[in-house]
């Protein structure tokens, strides 16, 4: 790879940054009474729309799996639809997991689903604008060695580093600090963005450290 | 040396089991006895000093008070007294007698653990116990130790007792009349207290006691149920104020007819933390209000005494003053010196020195270098100026040079008995931290050794090498052994505290030095074991090793971390959420484990097929014995369906491939099934929810379900008639719950009629919502209650 691929990697991952950080401080010149902590909520809801735009915007502008084939409406449409279906079928699956690990069923069922979203578009989202809804190549991306190209081996650290980032999160629950972020899911979600951009900033970087190394089935 | 697994897993369980005994044994302090243990007989208690013939004061002093009524409430608070927010808003009464009645009032610092019956010891015997006495607090035997109560028995004190059946159970036969009530029922607090409280009036007009001692649980008890901030705090501290004046105001008409003083005492046992409970060692529940209350006391107009910080401990000594009776000798307390102000100073000397000689002969008796005490030199000289005090004073000699000298001599003693009290204090919260030390390091050697051999060691038939007969080792060891020896004899002749481990003898300690020094040859020639077969797997790959696989490494990072976090006291009576969440954790590990085997065939090992193998617990280990290794011609290939897979029935792939969601739906209801820890505790669970009266139906239908899926797991294996016979059994089962009211029959509705209990039970709880709300109400209330059935254990003792 050369190294404006990188380049393009890392500015396109700045952008992500950006856009989080823009969700954090533009809402409040809109919405009165609007905190990270207070309103959660309507962050959460803020944020994953800011970060799906972002990556939708980025990867149509950037294009880094250039597949020139088949552009009918029609395919583009049912491929759209697809994602849909792939995007809320891995919130339920999320959502089911936090439930698994101890959130409550019936009970805060707006928070968990929210946070489910939240996770899914840090790091479902990403895998369908790049690999497009094709199980067959997310398998074969999250596997041993199966990258292609630098941003699926990005993708692969991000995807991991968000949910090492929600898993995390999850520690500080229990403790009797009696502080307003150890609400559920507060801790957590703030764990799984710091672990997206933990990942953001990570990956062009380890890349860069391993550009040597790293050899592509497709170079 | 070949050693067997079986052996080694012997010898390691063994050896960890001496370990933990020594650091147990170092970590729980040896208590402070003193060796006197004659309960019946009398000491004749120390003489004045240097008075010889010419003093008649060799006997015990006489009593100060002829009754003493001691009135203990538990969790009382020293805030629920003396603050703005409670005590001068509830306790009205209290407040004034605090402020401006002949009261003594002192902020009673009790020690850990702040549970009621290691307290209730503490104030009675004047000693610490220690934390070996919580976990008999559920069944607490008799008091065999010298005590208040057992020397006001044996001067023929007539002692009456209404409370907290703990004081029945430590001080049997020593009640001339008592009255337990049981303190498990930690939802009430109102009845518990009637039941103390409607012997009072009877017992305050009779004559024929000398020691009264109440113990309410009520305040203890909101505490536990809804914390220090709820309302019913106030209501349960003004119920406390009225009975506080009844029994003062029978107290002053009764003196007004002899004339002699009696005491009243109002104290609390422990505090009571933020969240209510208690325990710890908190401020809130290690500090305690104790108030001595007596017309003995004086107290002049305009005289605002603060309450002064005292150890709980000094009760003890007080009392036994007080009743005329000899200090309990395991006593660390001082005497209470405000509440001998009012006597001679002959006296106060005499009080001093008694209490200077108790805490002298128990320090004599636990520290070996005593003499070199700071406490007990100040004894030495507060006792020679006490003896020149008595020459002055039997010489008739009232000059301003006697009166000096009886402040100083006052002055020393109380210096004394506060270094004494401390230094004895210090001593029972010391570690011994060389047996710790020797102890843990038995353990960790164990352990590592453990780690660096598993998992060979472990498994069925593995024989192990130790080589201890090599030259390098013998040198190690023989090297260990004498540098270890040395430190111990260097620990040994220096230490000034006393060391359990050094007081072995030296065979012992000889033979726990080598024990290390072996073991850690051990550990040095598994580690040297370990590279050596690692640089020989780097240099041949093929080499089949048993390697550590990702589970493996979450699985030791995941124990490491729980025993950590074990460590961390923000996750106090939490640690069950650790336990939740790693095992969550693993679940979805393995599950990734699984689908990743048995959908991608790349370059897999025996290894993590087999670790996949033990981890399911519903795979039936016979079929995959078949398949274990999976095809190594294929790879790079994502073939959906390898052969491993292929030759497993339809079904039973999908139950291999179901069963960690199996097992996560099974952990998270039983999760739900029962709340505990401090913070969701108050959650509503689906034990509650299938205990209460309402849910019976759902309940009966569970219970039957359950049991027929016992009597269909079960019955592929039996005859005819073992099948016959246990689903007889079953069914009685079923109908044992139904014959004691659990679950219903199916042709029982749910029974509508109420007993009479329940039907009282709702009226009372109604009324108590009422109570909430407006004052009146409170005295309706306790009315009511008193007409109900009270608990019975009514007894009278001989």
């Amino acid at each position: 790879m050369k190294d404006t691929d990188i380049k393009r990697l890392l500015y396109t991952h700045l952008l992500c940054i950006f856009s989080i950080i823009l969700s954090i401080f533009i809402p409040s010149f809109f919405l009165e009474n609007f905190s990270i902590l207070e309103t959660h909520l309507t962050w959460l809801c803020i944020c994953s729309v800011f970060v799906t735009a972002v990556n939708l915007v980025l990867y149509l502008v950037v294009k880094p799996n250039a597949s020139s084939k088949r552009s009918s409406l029609s395919y583009k449409v049912v491929r759209f639809l697809k994602c849909c279906i792939y995007f809320l079928m891995s919130c339920f699956f999320f959502h089911v997991i936090f439930v698994l690990y101890g959130a409550p069923l019936i009970e805060l069922v707006l928070e968990t689903f929210l946070f489910a979203v939240t996770l899914s578009t840090f790091t479902t989202v990403p895998c369908l604008c790049l690999l497009g809804p094709n199980i067959k190549a997310w398998l074969r991306v999250f596997s041993r060695n199966g990258v292609t190209s630098i941003w699926e081996n990005s993708l692969q650290i991000t995807t991991i580093s968000s949910f090492i980032g929600t898993w995390l999160g999850a520690f500080p629950i229990p403790l009797d600090w009696e502080r307003p972020w150890q609400v559920w899911p507060i801790s957590c979600t703030l764990g799984a963005t710091f672990g997206y951009v933990a990942g953001l900033v990570i990956s062009p970087l380890w890349i860069y450290w391993n550009r040597k190394q790293l050899t592509y089935k497709n170079n | 040396m070949r050693l067997g697994s079986g052996t080694f897993a012997a010898c390691c369980v063994v050896i960890q089991v001496l370990g933990v005994a020594l650091f147990l044994r170092g970590f729980f302090p040896a208590p402070i006895r003193s060796s006197s243990r004659t309960e019946h007989q009398a000491e004749p208690p120390a003489p004045e000093p240097s008075a010889g013939d010419r003093s008649n004061w060799t006997k015990l002093p006489p009593p100060l008070f002829r009754k003493v009524v001691i009135m203990l409430i538990d969790g009382l608070r020293d805030d629920f007294v003396f603050g703005c927010v409670w005590g001068v808003k509830f306790m009205p009464y209290t407040t004034y007698l605090v402020e401006k009645g002949a009261s003594h009032s002192f902020v009673a610092e009790a020690k850990l653990p702040t549970v009621t019956m290691p307290r209730i010891k503490a104030m009675m015997t004047g000693s610490l116990p220690g934390f070996i006495d919580v976990v008999r607090n559920l069944n607490s035997p008799a008091l065999v130790e010298d005590n208040v109560i057992t020397q006001a028995k044996a001067a023929g004190k007539r002692i009456i007792f209404y409370g907290d059946e703990t004081w029945v159970k430590l001080f049997p036969k020593h009640f001339v009349e008592y009255d337990g009530t049981t303190s498990f029922f930690v939802s009430d607090y109102t009845e518990v207290d009637n039941n103390v409280t409607r012997h009072l009036d009877k017992v305050l007009k009779r004559g024929d006691w000398d020691v009264l001692i109440l113990h309410y649980l009520g305040l203890d008890h909101i505490g536990h149920v809804s914390g220090p901030s709820s309302p019913l705090i106030g209501h349960k501290l003004r119920e406390m104020d009225s009975v506080l004046m009844k029994i003062h105001t029978s107290l002053l008409s009764e003196e007004r007819d002899t004339l002699v003083p009696n005491l009243l005492v109002l104290c609390g046992d422990h505090g009571m933390s933020e969240a209510g409970g208690h325990g710890a060692s908190s401020m809130e529940e290690l500090n305690t209000a104790l108030i001595l209350i007596s017309s003995a006391f004086e107290r002049k107009p305009g005289d605002i005494r603060r309450p002064k910080h005292v150890q709980q401990t000094d009760l003890a000594a007080t009392l036994a003053i007080g009743l005329g009776l000899p200090i309990p000798g395991n006593s660390v307390g001082s005497l209470l010196f405000p509440t001998v102000e009012g006597r001679p100073v002959r006296e106060q000397l005499r009080f001093l020195h008694l209490n200077a000689v108790q805490l002298s002969k128990l320090l004599q008796e636990n520290v070996p270098s005593y003499t070199k005490e700071p406490g007990f030199e100040q004894f030495k000289m507060s006792e020679r100026l006490h003896g020149n005090w008595i020459r002055l004073y039997l010489e008739e000699n009232n000059s301003e040079v006697l009166f000096n000298l009886g402040a100083k001599v006052r002055r020393q003693y109380l210096e004394a008995l506060r270094t004494l009290s401390l230094s004895l204090s210090r001593q029972v919260a010391q570690y011994d931290i060389y047996s710790m030390l020797v102890g843990t390091v038995m353990v960790l050697e164990v352990l590592v050794l453990l780690l660096l051999s598993m998992p060979q060691a472990l498994s069925n038939k593995a024989e192990l090498e130790v080589p201890l007969w090599s030259p390098v080792f013998s040198l190690l060891f023989y090297l260990v052994f004498l540098v270890l020896s040395a430190l111990h004899v260097i620990v040994c002749t220096s230490a000034e505290s006393s060391c359990y481990f050094c007081g072995l003898s030296w065979l012992t300690a000889g033979g726990v030095m080598a024990l290390i020094s072996a073991l850690l040859c051990a550990v040095v020639s598994a580690l040297a074991k370990v590279f050596a077969d690692g640089r020989l797997l780097r240099k041949n790959p093929a080499h089949p090793k048993a390697r550590w696989s990702e589970l493996d490494v979450l699985i030791l990072l995941g124990t490491l971390g729980h025993v950590l976090s074990l460590g961390a006291s923000s996750f106090i009576e939490e640690e069950h959420q650790t336990w939740y969440f790693l095992v969550n954790t693993l679940c979805l590990a393995l599950c990734h484990e699984l689908y990743k085997n048995c959908f991608l065939s790349d370059d897999c090992e025996p290894q993590p097929c087999s670790h996949v193998e033990q981890g399911l617990v519903s795979s039936e280990p016979a079929l995959w014995d078949r398949n274990i290794h999976c095809n190594v011609s294929k790879p790079h290939r994502v073939s959906k369906s390898p052969t491993s897979l292929d030759t497993l029935r339809g079904y039973e792939k999908w139950m291999v491939l179901a069963s960690p969601w199996v097992i996560l739906t099974c952990c998270r209801l039983l999760r739900s099934l029962n709340q505990t820890g401090v913070q969701w505790a108050h959650r509503p669970d689906l034990g509650h929810w299938l205990t209460s009266s309402d849910h019976k139906a759902e309940l009966s239908v569970l219970a039957a379900l359950s049991l027929f899926v016992i009597f269909v797991l079960v019955q592929r294996r039996c005859s005819l008639t073992s099948k016959v016979a246990m689903a007889l059994g079953l069914l009685g089962v079923y109908c044992y719950r139904a014959a004691i009211g659990n679950v219903l029959f199916p042709w029982q509705r749910d029974s509508k009629d109420i007993s009479k209990e329940r039907k009282a039970n709702v009226i009372s709880e109604k009324v108590k919502v009422l109570a909430e709300g407006c004052d009146q109400a409170v005295w309706v209330s306790r009315s009511h209650g008193a007409h109900l059935e009270a608990r019975p254990t009514n007894g009278r003792g001989s």
